[in-house]
């Protein structure tokens, strides 16, 4: 059975979003609908709209979208029901059993001619020169539904166009045609309603508040839903004209959700990423970060050549002398001191393949498990590989959803939405665990306020009282969380990430042991950077082989061991794979003492960059969007990721980076392709069996893994390779095609599989700090907008980076007396001591302060103050007048 | 001479210096049924008043016992929502009832709530209402005190919350869904239904929503039964209404009828005829959304169904606004200025309105100023009919509300009656342009 075929209409006829189906699979609840004399069975209560698209009928639709709750605005989709007086808009109607349509009868077209004539009287008609020409539903529509002359012979209405509605979206009143969904878009599915209508009548116009812009991180979504050009980004306006684009699709890798999209450029260079309705990922939206932050691919500021640093000097040099070179520092460390001299830090930026082979040249090759993917800004591998693990959309159906982590709306904005929209539209209820107000605080049913560093100790309390053994706290919340999760079905999911950089892991670790005592718990990491799933899979993490199983023997050092053991002299040598640790480590200190006393640095990377600077050598490396590879989310979702555009320079992939140091080492992996080494982790990695080549080209929403542990989700594409059309609405590369009897049978995997890792650590005793009365405790994390590369890189973005600031409770701004709102005040850690300025904000609780992480390389930073392996940092504030 | 039959009025009629106070008000025995009120079963109350045959007095003329019965069984809390945003141009009847006898409007209010059991009512009033708003405030403010709303109203065990709204200056406040959003701080935007609101009205709760002048209506019911209210009016327009007479009449003013007389007894009966010795020109009979009649309808009963559905010009009695111009008016001047007022008013949400109704304007505009074409009428029925299919009425509808298809009401009634004169002076227009070669932007 096939949902929708492109034959049923002429090609000249297919509106742009023509392909985009949800398959709805008949289930017992079925009515019979007559559409246009077809009986047709559709589950009850569907929307007609979108019961006839399924069957083939595309009717008409400008403000109906199918991720939004019906609006009725455009009365575009008018349909005859028989028995029904007048004409009915058919997003607004369900289906009911019996019921006879007629979506294309005299009475029908004359309407939908009528609404076209009169969306056009003002519409200004400016397609040569608008963005959205050629790819545009109003053009497409008008084309197939719409009268051919316009009788309107007055002035169309006039305005000052365009306006800058935020820094990344412009709005042309002129050519909007008011159908409200990105007001609604908003209000409903981002939670910041910053936009609204505002006239009446003929001059409704969708505006901003008068002194607050429409800075939602979601913004960019309503340029790709608006269906005209009303709305236009900053970033794409008149790059590129739709016909010229050449589109891949492929995984965002700004964070770890891993959002699906379609990725355009043109004349090789990328101009814009729309977001796929991925049903289990994305569901079409993507975050402004994730949108816009493909401009620092492009970047002047990339490498494009190998550098080696001879006598002193760095200078340009060809692949095989940088190759030589690197190798020969590297059999240095290994002739020396042996293996453990050797530290291998990152790669949580790359693709599988990346990893995969950097971790046997680091593991098998040279020897070492001091290899850690994260940069002390996560949690411990152990505990990310080894608890058990929710899907994304396990958070539709949860028995509730407990916040253990970071604030999701800075770090990962398109589960925050999904988080979101399980809280508000799904009833699911939300029970928050955070030092201070989050993005979320406002939807939960629940809020667990505790003191910076001092998760444990509310989260074991939490877990008892889901036990039963009541134990209550002060504000009742537990007794509230406890209540709203009471007599609810399913599996309770635990969002676990780092709450705060300005203490160690270990009291959110002692949370989650807690908690995954609870019967039917699973975890969603919150781990932020694109693939670090992927890599800690992969084994670049101590203690880990390919594949989340466990090696045997002590595991080496992890990150901040790594530093230290540098610092100490007993780590000479460091390989570094596309970071900057000067801006990503929480502890900027020991980061410099380990630079001033390792011997050879071998950076693999795209930028250069302070550290990059101190490397003896520099291998260049093409990077997203450049490469073929495959990545894995939060959810251990394997997915493509595709090459759209030419490497710059001579950058090579960081997987051939890694054969090719073997290879001078004497190991010849053998791996020639992309395809062989994912073939290879099929074969190797346990939790990866069965995902070949094959598979992952052919999975339409990638596979999550272990596929014996998510059998029946893999929805396989007709033919491998196909790429995204070019197409605007929630974008699906080609019509569903339900699999054939072969297909259908899930991959093989071999029977003998080793177990995979688990953590069953105990509950350990949580972390008190007596609080001073004289300091303010600090939280430090990401903001969405920071100074790493994806921002700091990307012209569109870089302006919106928060810059450093101390943000303080009010009250404890006028309790300290020591400076006003703006003032620069010093705060002195234990660490060190910076001035900065000072703002208040009622998110942050009194007591505590929050700084943001990584606003600049030269400018005061919390990882001045902080300290890797402190339970808590505890700040003074002093005057600086 | 046709009288009068007061009812909702005869009380602030007899009292015009003092019917909206408390004192005035319990002297006059306002509030006596809500003795026995409580005695009686809410299903009973709503029988009673369906029995009366009372009908919307807001415009649509819909039952109001049948409204009632409509809440959905056994979901709670429901809403009591008092439509006083009495907008339609020329309407002034609510305006009078919740300035004259706003405790007349409470108790309604209160008997009301009781029947429905709704523990909150709001009354949205129309923003321009500063006096109302202050008389009426006052009177809740007496009537919490004396026990008639609030907690344990007389001591029943009844708790009812009155809460008064002010609009803020919108037309289509005045439509039901419309005023709900308006209520919940949202634009004044009609939505889809269903759901009607009595079965998700405001903060998605059942919601029943009823004009000031039926709610007024109520206590009158319950104090003298059904049969009483029954026994007045014509087929199945029944009991009394008031009708705003505006315009071009000796003595414009509020005139509370027995439903059943005809327009000339209370345009020339009760209003005095046209002014001045003049002649009728035409009259629009239910408000600036009704089709306009002539002198030859005159005689037409005043009842909702037949002008709907026998009247040669089929038109409605609307919101009981008439407007009565004399001979010397242009009907396109009216139309033009009734076509402005929609095309201001409309809310901007369904294309086919917000589009249309700044058309229609922008093409009366130019015919009334000497740059209309002969096929102007036609263009307008052309795509009017896309606003109102048929153009008859009731209207068919493109949009969600009436306001819509309400708008062609003018341009429809210019064709009915002036095809002829309206092309011809188009023509002349256009030849006079061509003369002085004047040549329109067209």
């Amino acid at each position: 059975m096939t949902s929708t075929t492109p034959d049923a209409v002429p090609m000249s006829q297919w509106p742009s979003d023509y392909e985009y189906v949800i398959p709805v699979a008949p289930g017992p609840d079925v009515v019979t609908v007559t559409i246009d004399g077809n009986a047709v069975e559709v589950p009850r209560g569907e929307l007609l709209i979108k019961a006839a698209q399924q069957h083939g009928t595309y009717i008409p639709r400008f403000c109906w979208h199918e991720r939004m709750k019906p609006v009725g605005m455009c009365r575009m989709c008018l349909v005859e029901i028989e028995g029904m007086r007048g004409l009915q808009i058919s997003c607004a109607t369900p289906v009911a059993d019996g019921m006879v349509v007629r979506t294309q009868s005299d009475v029908v077209k004359k309407a939908q001619d009528g609404v076209l004539e009169f969306l056009l009287i003002n519409h200004p008609l400016d397609c040569p020169v608008c963005d959205r020409g050629g790819e545009c539903p109003l053009q497409d529509q008008t084309l197939a539904f719409g009268p051919g002359e316009s009788r309107f012979v007055e002035e169309k209405r006039h305005y000052e166009k365009p306006i800058a509605i935020s820094d990344l979206v412009l709005l042309d009143r002129e050519r909007c045609i008011q159908c409200g969904r990105c007001t609604r878009f908003a209000a409903e599915i981002a939670g910041d309603p910053l936009i609204d209508f505002g006239g009446r009548g003929g001059s409704t116009e969708v505006i901003t508040y008068p002194d607050e812009k429409f800075s939602s991180y979601f913004s960019g979504n309503t340029v790709q839903i608006c269906p005209v050009g009303a709305l236009t980004a900053a970033a794409y306006r008149f790059r590129a004209r739709p016909w010229d684009l050449e589109t891949v699709e492929t995984s965002c890798q700004t964070c770890a959700v891993g959002c699906r999209g379609a990725l355009d450029s043109t004349s090789n260079r990328i101009v814009r990423l729309l977001g796929v309705d991925s049903e289990p990922v994305n569901q079409g939206w993507l975050c402004d970060k994730g949108r816009y932050g493909y401009e620092w691919v492009h970047s002047p500021d990339r490498v494009r050549a190998p550098r080696v640093r001879i006598a002193g000097d760095s200078g340009e040099a060809s692949w095989p002398e940088a190759l030589d070179a690197a190798a020969a520092g590297l059999r240095r460390a290994l002739d020396g001191r042996g293996p453990t001299s050797i530290g291998v830090l990152g790669g949580a930026r790359g693709t599988n393949e990346d990893a995969f082979l950097w971790a046997r040249l680091a593991k098998e090759v040279l020897g070492t498990d001091n290899v850690d993917a994260q940069l002390g800004d996560g949690l411990p591998a152990e505990v990310v590989l080894g608890l058990p693990r929710a899907v994304i959309s396990d958070l539709d159906r949860a028995r509730g959803i407990v916040l253990l982590g970071p604030d999701l709306k800075e770090e990962l904005p398109v589960l925050h939405l999904r988080v979101r929209r399980a809280a508000v539209e799904l009833g699911v209820p939300l029970v928050e665990i955070a030092p201070r107000a989050t993005g979320l605080t406002r939807e939960a049913a629940a809020v667990l306020r505790h003191a910076p560093g001092e998760a444990a100790a509310i989260g074991q309390a939490f877990a008892r009282a889901l036990a039963g053994d009541g134990t209550a706290s002060g504000d009742g919340q537990i007794e509230r969380a406890v209540a709203a999760l009471d007599g609810r079905e399913g599996d309770l999911v635990v969002v676990l990430g780092r709450q705060s950089l300005a203490e160690s892991a270990d009291s959110v670790v002692a949370a989650a042991a807690a908690l995954a005592q609870v019967p039917g718990v699973k975890f969603l990491s919150a781990l932020r950077r694109g693939n670090v799933h992927g890599a800690l899979d992969m084994g670049l993490a101590p203690g880990f082989a390919p594949g989340r199983v466990a090696v045997d023997g002590p595991p080496g050092l992890d990150a901040a061991g790594i530093l230290a053991a540098t610092a100490a002299g007993d780590i000479d040598t460091l390989v570094l794979l596309g970071t900057d640790l000067l801006c990503d480590f929480p502890d900027r200190a020991l980061v410099r003492r380990a630079f001033d006393e390792v011997r050879f640095v071998v950076a693999v990377g795209a930028f250069a960059s302070d550290v990059a600077d101190r490397a003896d050598v520099f291998l260049p490396t093409s990077v997203w969007g450049e490469k073929n590879g495959s990545t894995t989310n939060l959810e251990g979702r394997v997915m493509r990721l595709a090459r759209l555009v030419t490497p710059e320079g001579t950058a090579m992939e960081d997987w051939r980076i890694a054969s090719e140091l073997a290879l001078r080492f004497g190991t010849d992996f053998g791996l020639e392709t992309v395809e062989a080494v994912q073939d290879e982790i099929a074969r190797v990695a346990p939790a990866y069996a069965g995902v070949d080549a094959t598979l992952l080209a052919r999975a339409r929403d990638g596979v999550v893994v272990p596929v014996a542990a998510h059998p029946g989700e893999i929805v396989l594409q007709p033919a491998p390779g196909v790429s995204a059309g070019v197409s605007w609405e929630p974008i699906r590369p080609t019509p569903v095609v339900e699999p054939d009897a072969d297909d259908a049978a899930p991959p093989e995997v071999p029977a003998d599989q080793p177990d995979l890792y688990r953590w069953d650590r105990a509950a350990t005793a949580p972390v008190a700090v007596p609080p001073d009365a004289y300091s303010l405790r600090l939280v430090v994390a990401r903001t969405l907008y920071d100074t790493g590369r994806t921002v700091s890189s990307s012209p569109s973005l870089s302006s919106l980076a928060t810059g450093p600031v101390l943000v303080v409770h009010p009250s404890d701004l006028s309790r300290l007396g020591v400076a006003a709102v703006g003032d620069t005040v010093r705060v002195t850690s234990a660490r060190g001591s910076v001035e900065v300025a000072v703002r208040t904000d009622t998110a942050v609780a009194p007591g505590t302060c929050f700084m943001p992480f990584a606003q600049g390389a030269g400018e005061p930073a919390p990882n001045d103050l902080v300290a890797v392996g402190d339970a808590v940092t505890e700040l003074r504030v002093e005057s600086t007048r | 001479m046709t009288q009068e039959t007061r009812i909702v009025s005869k009380f602030l009629r007899d009292h015009p210096g003092d019917s909206w106070t408390i004192e005035a008000a319990l002297a006059n025995g306002t509030y006596a049924t809500l003795d026995t009120l409580f005695d009686r079963a809410p299903e009973d109350i709503i029988q009673q008043v369906a029995d009366s045959g009372l009908r919307g007095r807001g415009g649509a003329g819909f039952g109001t016992g049948q409204k009632w019965s409509f809440l959905p069984k056994d979901v709670f809390p429901r809403y009591l929502a008092v439509n006083g945003d009495e907008g339609e141009p020329s309407t002034f009847k609510d305006h009078m009832l919740v300035e004259g006898d706003p405790h007349q409007l409470i108790e309604g209010i209160v008997i009301t709530s009781y029947a429905i059991q709704a523990h909150h009512a709001f009354v949205y009033l129309r923003g321009e209402f500063a006096l109302g708003a202050e008389r009426l405030g006052q009177a809740l403010a007496d009537a919490y005190a004396r026990g008639f709303v609030g907690k344990n109203v007389k001591g029943s065990g009844y708790d009812l919350e009155i809460v008064l709204h002010r609009g803020a200056g919108c037309y289509i406040a005045g439509d039901e869904t419309g005023l709900l959003s308006s209520l919940e701080g949202e634009r004044a935007m009609p939505r889809i239904k269903p759901p009607f609101p009595a079965v998700q009205g405001v903060y998605a709760a059942p919601t029943i929503v009823n004009n000031i002048e039926t709610l007024s209506t109520v206590p009158h019911i319950l104090r003298n039964g059904a049969e009483w209210y029954a026994a007045m009016g014509v087929n199945r327009s029944k009991g009394t209404r008031l009708f705003s007479v505006s315009g071009h009449v000796e003595r414009p003013g509020n005139y509370e009828v027995e439903l059943g007389i005809t327009f000339r007894d209370l345009i020339v009966g009760l209003a005095g005829g046209v002014r001045d010795g003049k002649k009728l020109g035409f009259f629009i009979p239910g408000g600036a959304s009704s089709p306009w009649l002539l002198e030859e309808h005159l005689d037409a009963p005043l009842d909702m169904d037949y002008v709907q559905s026998e009247l040669s010009a089929t038109t409605m009695l609307g919101s009981g606004a008439v407007m009565v111009y004399d001979e010397t008016v242009d009907p396109l001047l009216v139309a033009w200025r009734i076509a402005k007022f929609f095309a201001h008013e409309s809310c901007g949400k369904c294309t086919p309105c917000r589009e249309g109704s700044g058309w229609l304007e922008k093409v009366l505009y130019r015919m009334l100023h000497g740059y209309g074409r002969p096929e102007d009428l036609d263009l307008m029925l052309g795509f009017g009919n896309n606003l109102a299919p048929g153009l008859g009425w009731p209207p068919g509808m493109t949009t969600i509300c009436q306001l819509g298809p309400s708008t062609m009401s003018p341009v429809v009634s210019l064709n009915r009656f002036w095809r002829d004169e309206i092309i011809e002076r188009m023509t002349r227009d256009a030849e006079r342009r061509d003369a002085l070669t004047v040549k329109a932007a067209v």
